[in-house]
């Protein structure tokens, strides 16, 4: 017990997690959540059905979710992390093989209520692992090849997977997120280094293995114009849309592209694209500052945690957020290859809305739990 | 705190702080890239999104009518119905089919073609099940509605000849564009549209054709039009009112019609508007519009009697004793003869050991100028073509308007041909043969008309002017009738008295008991008729035919009987009319062309429809324009 401290921050009443709930994070959410309401319902050329309520509906599970984590101890998240993450990997193999007896690819699993796809919770489970490894490695092991090993495998695993599914913006979106893990961790850059050479190098070999339609995709997003009806056709019509929205756009429920349906998945991939092109880019600025002050919150939220693996996974599951966001915009406006990644919280889709919701939850008992500190082993410091 | 994790701690915060870097980079090439996609390029983008949304469908025009000279119309639009069927409107297209097949008649083959364009199209565009339908299966249709859902009729235009064959070609005909007739005009685009081809149709397409509107459609991404945006109505084509009189053309067309192959051309004397053209045989100008079978197509251009052909303007024949007049007039001007002065015709002529024929074996004897006109004598005209020389008969012969297209205002006139010995030298490389001068005298030989030549000849011995044909009258556009232009055409270089003296012997020709024409006299005791008759040779009468017996013009096969002509204007004292006729190996000029003429005349004075010069058009009936 130190002197000051007023309460036990390993054992706090319900009340005062309440209270130490970040509720301007909950707010920045809800703000988000709602721009993407907004957005599906123009998607349905101004109809809540089909999109917009089933999102409120999960929307509304998902906040659920997301407090009830929040004020639950997040050394349970630490304990059952590796479990988390075998479910998840467990989930993936099953859809793996659901796939090959489904005769095709397949990514989720049908719970009827929603179509869960374990590539998304391996996202959040991936993080969560990781942050338990390197929450007991000490400096100098985290220092050593040896002992990073076993956490590249855990990357690589569900990777390999997803790639298979596949899923190539999954992949590399794991691939990133866990670098920034490592990153953060205080893995030595010059290994960075080695193993960005490694995967350069590996690059043809990969290259081999992508699917037909992947590779196009890469070659598409290399020179849009050489296949404008097809491959190519996604990413035109989409930078149109978003050009010719202009700085102010064509105003809610007016925007051509989306609305005479030249622009292709508006209310999943490219619904950025819709908003961009219905509020120009006043309004994808307004939208991108939302993340910013998220991301931002996030990043002040890890930096007073007191202990490692809630400031890493506060820290991991705000760069997945990131990487959703950066990836998606970077998508529709053809900076990265058509790589099928949501825009997170405002595309329709159940289990990434989850899953992230999931993830913020515990970003927020982070923040509840930022006076407790763990030992290497999770033992209590006090 | 344990200092392990405040180092912890440390490295965190330091790492956190690179990575907020990168990642605020990062959002930064987002925003930049906005605004390049948005600001800077997004004119371009804005144009493209246009492109995609908006799709511009040209509305065709309707095409101006084409009317006579006192309004009746002679080419109109029909509305064309046509029964359309969008399959996403249906649920069961077979059954739909089969209800619409008690309405309107679907052979087999044709259901399956409609299937096939269906799966061939998206479901929103409609196929066209029948077209061309009456009146009363639109309305079977429309009352059925309820039955056939997807079932549709739409309006469009097709061109329709009220008069067919009679009219065929003056008006002409339209049909699609050719490859070649790419002009500016973005209507050459338009599936279904059609250009005039002869006749008036082409002469005044441009007139007749309009402007074309458009409208500006929003599309979605599939093509389904979501919504008229704008539209620009056309401007219709002008109606176009002719010189022509409707029952004077069909009655000369009538007239003309047991004589296989024949041409008629009627004109008012002073102002030169033509008033009847007639050629058979005619052809159907809508056949062409509906589309003609390869069958029919190949049978119209093998007809022995050219049915295409406007035989008024385009066909060429030697104009034979038709042609005595410029050459009677031409020796009055160089004195080469007196009117009173006689020649002896004793049946033939003999130049050098070549003997030239007169038509009547035993001779006409002694015959003047008077006489010779009125019973056409060869040798008189032999005689003094000798005296003249060719191309004396020449100059004359372009005063009077032949050799040379007289500039009507329809397609395709020949010029026909006047010979002279420069001519001969220059196209055939020969020097001009002293007998040639001498056939040509006749009208034979190289010489060559049109019967529109002939006629404008007439009108001009009989004026004494300058006389131009046209058919033009007035041009209608927008309710506003404008006339065209006739001025009163310059007196001809001809003596007045020399004119006189020949236009006695028409006179003489019809009207004196010894005429050639005497049988066609104008019935009655209302004008009288002035005339001259022309029988052509199409064969060389061999010297062993002439000393054995020349065949009768019944005893030969008819493509080698006489072409038959007639030339003549009334009434004598002030005339108004004028009158060409030939009737392509019609025998004898006096027995076929004469009467032909002589009942058009007739008519003519009975419907006596030239009005006065400059009296307006009559307001035309607005009627249905479509």
């Amino acid at each position: 017990m130190r002197l000051g401290a007023a309460y036990d921050p390993g054992n706090m009443s319900l009340g005062r997690k309440l209270r130490m709930i970040s509720w301007p994070m909950v707010l920045l959410l809800c703000m988000l959540s709602a721009v993407g309401f907004g957005m599906l319902y123009s998607a349905a050329s101004g109809d809540w059905n089909p999109w917009a309520v089933r999102q409120l509906i999960r929307f509304g599970i998902g906040m659920t979710l997301m407090l009830t984590i929040a004020v639950t101890d997040i050394r349970i998240w630490m304990r059952y992390a590796y479990f988390l993450y075998f479910v998840a990997l467990t989930l993936l193999v099953a859809v793996e093989v659901m796939g090959v007896i489904g005769m095709g690819a397949q990514r989720w699993i049908d719970l009827k209520f929603i179509q869960l796809q374990p590539s998304e919770i391996m996202k959040i489970a991936l993080v969560l692992a990781l942050a338990r490894y390197f929450h007991g490695l000490s400096a100098e092991e985290t220092g050593r090849i040896s002992w990073l090993i076993f956490p590249v495998l855990l990357v690589l695993a569900p990777a390999a997977l997803v790639l298979r599914q596949p899923d190539l913006g999954t992949a590399v979106m794991m691939g990133l997120s866990a670098a920034v893990m490592f990153f953060l961790a205080g893995v030595r850059l010059w290994k960075f280094a080695l193993a960005g050479g490694a995967v350069l190098a590996a690059l043809p070999i990969a290259w081999s293995f992508l699917h037909g339609y992947q590779r196009r995709r890469v070659l598409t997003f290399l020179d849009p114009e050489s296949d404008p009806l097809g491959a190519g056709y996604h990413i035109i019509q989409s930078k149109i849309a978003l050009g010719s929205g202009g700085l102010f756009g064509k105003g809610f429920l007016g925007g051509t592209q989306s609305h005479l349906n030249f622009l292709p998945e508006k209310q999943t991939d490219f619904i950025f694209t819709m908003l961009a092109e219905e509020f120009g880019m006043v309004g994808g600025l307004a939208l991108l500052g939302l993340y910013i002050l998220i991301i931002a919150y996030g990043f002040l939220i890890s930096l007073r945690v007191r202990n490692q693996f809630a400031r890493l996974a506060a820290l991991g599951i705000v760069s997945v957020f990131f990487f959703y966001t950066f990836i998606n915009i970077a998508m529709v406006m053809g900076l990265v290859p058509v790589v099928g990644v949501p825009l997170p919280m405002v595309s329709y889709g159940g289990t990434s809305m989850l899953s992230l919701m999931i993830g913020f939850g515990i970003v927020i008992s982070a923040n509840v739990h930022r006076d407790l500190q763990i030992g290497r082993r999770g033992e209590d410091i006090t | 705190m344990y200092r392990e994790d405040a180092e912890r701690q440390k490295l965190f915060s330091r790492r956190a702080a690179i990575l907020g870097g990168v990642q605020f980079a990062m959002v930064t090439v987002l925003a930049g890239r906005m605004y390049q996609l948005q600001v800077l390029e997004s004119d371009r983008f804005k144009m493209l999104a246009d492109e995609n949304r908006i799709n511009i469908r040209l509305l065709a025009p309707p095409r101006g009518r084409i009317l006579d000279r006192n309004g009746q119309p002679l080419a109109v639009n029909r509305k064309n119905y046509r029964v359309l069927l969008t399959a996403e409107q249906t649920p069961d297209i077979r059954r739909t089919l089969e209800i619409l097949g008690r309405l309107v008649d679907i052979g087999e083959e044709d259901r399956e073609q409609i299937l096939r364009e269906i799966r061939r199209r998206r479901g929103f565009v409609p196929v066209t099940v029948r077209e061309n339908l009456d009146w009363n299966t639109v309305s079977r249709i429309e009352v059925n509605a309820p039955d056939l859902p997807g079932v549709s009729i739409d309006v469009g235009q097709s061109r329709e000849y009220l008069y067919g064959p009679e009219i065929s070609h003056v008006l002409g005909y339209v049909s699609p564009p050719a490859p070649g007739d790419t002009g500016d005009d973005p209507l050459l685009q338009l599936p279904g549209f059609r250009v005039g081809k002869s006749g008036i149709e082409r002469r005044h397409d441009l007139r007749l054709r309009g402007k074309a509107g458009n409208s500006q459609l929003e599309v979605n991404a599939l093509g389904r039009v979501i919504r008229e945006l704008e539209r620009k109505e056309g401007v219709p084509g002008n109606d176009v009112v002719l010189t022509l009189d409707l029952p004077l053309q069909r009655f000369a067309t009538e007239r003309l019609r047991d004589m296989k192959s024949a041409a008629a051309v009627l004109m008012e004397v002073d102002s030169g508007a033509v008033l009847a053209l007639a050629s058979v045989p005619g052809y159907d100008p809508n056949a062409f519009n509906i589309g003609l079978s390869r069958d029919d197509w190949r049978a119209i251009r093998k007809d022995p009697y050219a049915p295409l052909i406007n035989k008024a303007i385009s066909g060429l024949y030697s104009p034979g004793s038709t042609f005595k007049m410029a050459v009677a007039l031409a020796a009055l001007k160089h004195n080469v003869i007196k009117p009173g002065e006689t020649v002896f015709c004793p049946g033939h002529y003999e130049l050098g050991r070549s003997k030239f024929h007169c038509w009547r074996k035993h001779g006409h004897g002694w015959m003047d100028m008077n006489g010779a006109l009125q019973q056409s004598c060869d040798v008189y005209f032999y005689e003094i073509a000798k005296r003249l020389g060719v191309d004396r008969i020449a100059a004359m012969a372009k005063t009077l308007g032949l050799g040379g297209a007289t500039g009507i205002d329809l397609p395709g006139e020949r010029g026909g041909l006047v010979p002279t010995a420069a001519w001969k030298k220059k196209a055939l490389g020969k020097p001009w043969q002293g007998g040639e001068t001498l056939v040509a005298g006749i009208g034979q030989g190289f010489v060559l008309s049109t019967p529109l030549q002939l006629a404008v000849m007439t009108a001009r011995l009989a004026s004494g002017r300058a006389v131009k044909p046209h058919i033009l009258r007035a041009v209608v556009s927008e309710g506003v009738t404008q006339m065209i232009d006739t001025q009163s055409a310059p007196p001809l270089d001809i003596d007045p008295g020399h004119l006189k003296i020949v236009t006695r012997g028409m006179d003489a020709v019809v009207n004196s008991p010894s005429g050639t024409a005497r049988a066609s006299r104008l019935p009655g005791d209302g004008p009288k008729m002035a005339g001259k008759t022309g029988t052509a040779q199409v064969r060389r009468i061999s010297r062993r035919e002439r000393e054995t017996r020349v065949l009768k013009n019944e005893e030969r096969p008819w493509k080698e009987r006489d072409h038959a002509l007639f030339v003549g204007f009334a009434p004598l004292d002030r005339p108004r009319y004028a009158i060409a006729v030939v009737v392509e190996h019609g025998s004898g000029g006096s027995k076929v062309a004469a009467p032909v003429a002589r009942d058009i005349l007739h008519q003519a004075f009975l419907r006596n429809p030239a009005a006065p010069p400059g009296q307006p058009v009559p307001p035309l009936d607005p009627g249905e324009r479509i």
